[in-house]
């Protein structure tokens, strides 16, 4: 009893002292972040690294969704009798919560594990120590590019999930019944708003600010050589997707409060 | 005692001579004084009082674990020492924050025992990275200011090699040239020759003598290599149990009759 109340204070306090360095760290980026210059070109390359590399990916994954979607919705709608129901069912699925979550989570796995890995091979290499060392902060340089480069790409990566989502669950949806794709899409957006629409997509800014935070920090808080870039690479990804589900219970209350 | 006097009577102590470029003041070019750096219950450094005057070489020496490295990255700013003072030409930099700690370490130059360069990046963009963030060059002339770089280190045409295609002797030569961009007032060498083999050795020790005689720059170059540390220091200071068991050429250390330098100076002979 007395061992596991020690472990569980143990690890409570780990967490604590975790959470505080993150506090730290975000606080050095921002404070980083107001000052020039502003690192444009590096912010470029990040939007390319980040976006357009995560691209082929997220496309497949959410046309993987739609795909599966409009299989299994289908069975259990036509043992209703709701069969009209489908397009709606694939549509609101995917923009409400399937596009935005599993945007969230891919990229956390291919960013996040690559940040991770990235910064941490370059702090055991001493590699930030010598940008700091040439007088360029590195908070700003490293962090602040990669992080705004996450909050700016994730609600386009959503996008292109949620399109390539109803696109193939139209197709799928055609092989078995044909129907064209503008009634698809008239009667999967039926009864929604702009705001069904836009809520949903901005949360993933969110998304993309916590993977990047996590996996900056945990890359440039790398120790030990090889095994710890190994260790920062992983654990920027089990921590990322662990809050991007943690932000994602959050955010869906609060846009079922304010934007329902 | 006042900072000032303090540093007058350091100027005196080193015999430093007046510097007349702009930027720079009378001052040593670097002053230490009571440095103490812990980590944890470890102390590493224990007092430690340094000047080095400008255009002089300061070699230090010292077992593994003594905290060279960690004096090294003290002086730069990338750890903070846990009390004394560091005066860069005249000015306390232990305070300073970033944005005029940047300002002196763009005087400083500073290469790392593994050269840390940024592997990413080509040989010719690691040494143009300090060249884009701290001058208004254009690509031309940093181009210009690249090809001049590796021309001093012996490295011409290798502008577009990437780090990992390079031996360890030319990555110390790369990294010497990248801290040499914008053209220091100290240059910080942690363990230049480490790794190396004799002949590349002797060849990064001619270069950085020819280059502090082209360039005038005090350097402090940390070592274990008692052959270039002879070669390259115009004084030596042996670190031992955190603080500088003795300080002086490399004759003055020879006579000494301590046992441990004694000891330290044994395999060189």
């Amino acid at each position: 009893m007395r061992s596991t109340l020690t472990s569980v204070w143990s690890l409570t306090n780990r967490f604590l002292e975790w959470f505080g360095n993150l506090g730290f760290f975000a606080w050095q980026v921002l404070r980083a972040a107001v000052r020039r210059p502003f690192e444009g070109r590096e912010l470029i390359r990040q939007l390319d690294e980040i976006g357009s590399r995560s691209f082929p990916l997220v496309a497949l994954a959410g046309a993987a969704i739609g795909a599966v979607l409009a299989l299994e919705s289908r069975a259990s709608l036509v043992q209703f009798g709701a069969k009209a129901m489908l397009p709606a069912a694939i549509v609101f699925s995917i923009i409400h919560e399937t596009g935005p979550v599993v945007t969230g989570l891919i990229v956390s796995g291919r960013v996040g594990a690559g940040i991770g890995a990235e910064l941490g091979a370059m702090k055991v290499t001493e590699q930030i120590d010598a940008i700091e060392a040439s007088g360029v902060n590195p908070y700003k340089f490293l962090a602040f590019t990669r992080i705004v480069a996450c909050i700016l790409m994730l609600p386009l990566l959503t996008l292109t999930a949620d399109f390539f989502g109803v696109v193939v669950g139209w197709i799928a949806n055609t092989l078995v019944e044909p129907i064209s794709f503008q009634k698809f899409i008239h009667q999967g957006l039926a009864g929604t708003s702009f705001n069904d629409f836009l809520a949903p997509t901005l949360r993933t800014a969110v998304f993309g600010l916590i993977i990047g935070m996590i996996a900056c920090f945990q890359g440039m808080r790398t120790r030990g050589g090889t095994a710890g870039v190994g260790l920062s690479a992983t654990s920027s990804v089990v921590l990322s997707s662990l809050f991007v589900i943690l932000a994602d219970v959050i955010l869906v209350k609060f846009i079922l409060v304010f934007f329902s | 005692m006042m900072p000032e006097q303090d540093l007058l009577l350091a100027a005196e102590e080193s015999g430093a001579t007046a510097i007349e470029s702009a930027g720079k003041t009378d001052a040593p070019a670097l002053v230490l004084r009571g440095i103490h750096k812990s980590f944890g219950s470890q102390v590493v450094l224990n007092g430690i009082d340094l000047t080095v005057a400008s255009g002089e070489t300061l070699g230090v020496l010292g077992r593994s674990g003594t905290g060279k490295s960690v004096l090294l990255k003290l002086i730069i700013g990338l750890q903070k020492p846990d009390s004394g003072s560091i005066h860069i030409h005249g000015q306390e930099i232990t305070g300073l924050d970033i944005d005029a700690l940047n300002e002196i370490r763009k005087k400083m130059g500073f290469l790392f025992q593994h050269a840390a360069l940024y592997d990413s990046l080509t040989v010719e963009q690691n040494i143009a990275f300090p060249l884009k963030r701290h001058t208004k060059m254009t690509a031309p002339q940093q181009r210009d200011r690249v090809k001049e770089l590796l021309a001093a280190v012996g490295m011409e045409g290798d502008l577009e090699k990437m780090p990992a295609d390079l031996s360890g002797g030319m990555q110390k030569r790369v990294g010497l040239a990248r801290a040499l961009a914008l053209e220091p007032a100290i240059l910080l060498l942690d363990e230049p020759t480490a790794g190396l083999d004799p002949i590349t050795s002797d060849e990064i020790d001619a270069l950085i003598l020819k280059l502090q005689e082209e360039h005038d720059m005090a350097s402090i170059v940390v070592t274990h290599d008692l052959h270039s540390a002879k070669t390259i220091a115009d004084r030596i200071a042996l670190l031992h149990e955190g603080n500088v068991l003795i300080e002086g050429s490399f004759n003055d250390l020879a006579k000494s009759g301590d046992e441990f330098v004694s000891e330290f100076l044994k395999r060189d002979s």
